[in-house]
């Protein structure tokens, strides 16, 4: 990426150049606005009154006149729900990434020891997981009678743990390691444990920044699993919690139960997007952290090798 | 597959490499209890579930779940539906991630690239709950932003959530507007550790932009395409359950076009407690998924061994 830009900027652009800058500006810049205007849309509405838009329905621009801080007012007037429902998110995100980067990592290492013999076998037996599996209900029969997962925060955090794409990620990116690093380390007699957490973990770096941004991803967002498991409000995810706040009915009784305001007073509309923008901030601030690692710890190679 | 020079005997292997093994062994209970257990239940497809009797004691049922599937009359729907969804996400994907990886690559403004291609990514952040939110936002048929500007500009007032054809666009656009910003990074991954002296060569024997990206960057790519395009038919008869989920809202009157074996299988078991009827649609999607990406691997891998996934 950066090579291209370096030539190019040399000498001065050619015309079929110029067209294909001229198309992709055009392209790529259509198709980020419709990426970012929903975002906007929903950012806008949070902060309209709820009287303007039961009146006029969502904004599409946002007016002086009909701003209101009303839906995020009411939201931290009584945060203990939501507090909760972050400290639920948080504490699953960070426990779950943790153990999760680290099982891909260190499954991956094994795997892409060029010198371990029985690497395509295993590779494999972890692969097919990936080609079949027994479906949704011996896994939730499993998860519910006999791993006891109901209003179990252990039912958060395990079934997204480990995930084999990520620990292929994780081989690829350790293969193109070079292979005197272990070698001149086990001659000094550093055993393979050691090799792992002292020299490879950190060279591993943008592979690390990768992972923990979808492991992080992946529990945040998680409602399925919430869905599934937990019908104690005071272990509701964040997304599932937005979950219930979109079913209308279902929102105004948690506001009402949890604020003791009457219902008719309730900001739903304004309330359904305030608590949208809540559930969603932390995660996408995290992308420029690990932005910059991204292409160079993203690297997809096959199950072989 | 095997590459062994010398045949290792067991002992040795076991003796050498033991912390390796040991170093193995978490990620190895966890897929034998997560993914190797549940296969062996996949023999609830042909029992009668009592709940006494669990997974393994409950009385056989022959093939009575997989004749109360056929006769409620949807596998042939919803096989349909996922079918066709995950073409129309595979190919329109390919086109996309790839077509917004080359273009990219091709801005020279630094600061645009970067700026765009955040953006791109922010769908691929939320969770399909906060996509069922801006579903609601934009959609809603009293209060949504898109009726607004439709009645603004003279038209009528669309109420998508009664039309049921109008949600295969919907659902569509809706999985490339989420999936898009991630795929062309892992394209622009491949492109960045191409040769970058061929382009230079192609450059000084006259060649133009276009030609470089018609002979030199589309045909390097096609690894990773194969790669992409095989893991999705690997899952072609798997639908996105939270895409289809919390954008529909089990809505009975949108299920003709938006109903998907996933979300059949989830109401079976979740709203009608079916467990034997709803693991033997799960057994048929396992086996359908199974079947495909083994012919399709192995028709790759006599074409193209490089290509193929394993």
């Amino acid at each position: 990426m950066t090579n291209q830009v370096v030539l190019n900027t040399h000498k001065r652009l050619s015309k079929d150049e110029l067209s294909v800058n001229i198309l992709g500006i055009v392209l790529i810049g259509i198709f980020a606005l419709i990426c970012v205007i929903p975002f906007y849309l929903i950012i806008i509405a949070s902060f309209t009154s709820e009287t303007s838009l039961i009146r006029n329905g969502y904004p599409l621009l946002p007016s002086f006149k009909d701003f209101s801080l009303d839906s995020y007012k009411l939201s931290l007037k009584n945060p203990v729900a939501i507090l909760k429902a972050y400290g639920t998110t948080i504490g699953v995100t960070a426990v779950g990434t943790f153990l999760s980067v680290f099982l891909a990592t260190m499954t991956g290492y094994v795997l892409s020891r060029k010198d371990f013999p029985w690497r395509n076998k295993f590779a494999f037996f972890y692969f097919f997981t990936t080609l079949f599996n027994g479906g949704l209900v011996p896994w939730y029969l499993l998860c519910v009678r006999y791993l006891n997962f109901k209003n179990n925060i252990v039912g958060l955090i395990l079934p997204l743990m480990f995930s084999v794409w990520n620990m292929i990620i994780a081989k690829s990116f350790m293969s193109g390691l070079p292979m005197e690093i272990t070698e001149s380390a086990k001659i000094d007699g550093a055993n393979d444990l050691v090799i792992f957490a002292r020299l490879i973990i950190p060279l591993s770096k943008p592979l690390i920044a990768t992972l923990s941004l979808f492991a992080a991803l992946a529990y945040w967002n998680d409602w399925y699993n919430c869905m599934l498991y937990i019908t104690d409000e005071n272990m509701f995810t964040l997304q599932y919690y937005l979950q219930r706040i979109l079913g209308s009915a279902e929102a105004m009784r948690i506001v009402a139960e949890k604020s003791g305001i009457a219902l008719p007073s309730i900001p739903i509309e304004s309330m359904k997007m305030s608590m949208t923008v809540i559930a969603t901030g932390p995660i996408v601030l995290l992308y420029p952290f690990v932005q910059r690692y991204f292409v160079k710890g993203l690297t997809i190679g096959a199950v072989k090798g | 597959m095997e590459k062994t020079r010398t045949k290792t005997p067991f002992l040795k292997v076991l003796r050498r490499h033991w912390l390796l093994l040991l170093m193995l062994l978490p990620s190895l209970i966890y897929v034998i209890i997560f993914s190797y257990v549940p296969m062996t239940g996949i023999i609830l497809a042909f029992k009668k579930y009592q709940y006494a009797g669990g997974i393994y004691f409950s009385p056989w049922n022959g093939l009575n779940n997989f004749k109360a599937l056929l006769i409620s009359g949807k596998l042939g729907m919803v096989t349909r539906n996922t079918l066709l969804y995950n073409i129309a996400f595979i190919t329109l994907g390919v086109l996309f991630e790839m077509g917004s990886a080359i273009l990219l690559n091709e801005i020279i403004s630094k600061f645009f690239k970067k700026f765009t291609q955040s953006l791109m990514f922010l769908p691929y952040f939320i969770s399909w709950v906060v996509a069922g939110a801006i579903m609601y936002n934009i959609f809603n048929y009293e209060k949504g932003v898109f009726n607004h500007v439709i009645t603004a500009l003279g038209g009528k007032a669309f109420d998508l959530y009664n039309t049921p054809s109008a949600w295969i666009i919907v659902i569509i656009f809706l999985k490339i507007w989420k999936q898009t910003g991630y795929g062309s990074v892992v394209y622009l991954a491949a492109i960045t550790g191409l040769d970058q002296e061929m382009f230079e060569a192609a450059s000084i024997d006259g060649a133009s932009a276009w030609q470089k990206i018609r002979y030199l960057t589309i045909p390097s790519l096609m690894p990773t395409m194969m790669i992409l395009v095989l893991l999705g038919i690997g899952n072609i008869f798997r639908g996105d359950f939270g895409l289809f989920y919390q954008t529909v809202r089990s809505s009975a009157l949108l299920q003709p076009t938006t109903d998907v074996i996933d979300t059949y299988v989830f109401r079976l078991l979740i709203d009608n407690g079916d467990i034997g009827v709803s693991a033997a649609a799960s057994l048929y999607q396992s086996v359908l998924c199974f079947v495909t990406i083994m012919i399709s691997n192995a028709l790759v891998k006599k074409a193209n061994p490089d290509y193929a996934l394993y």
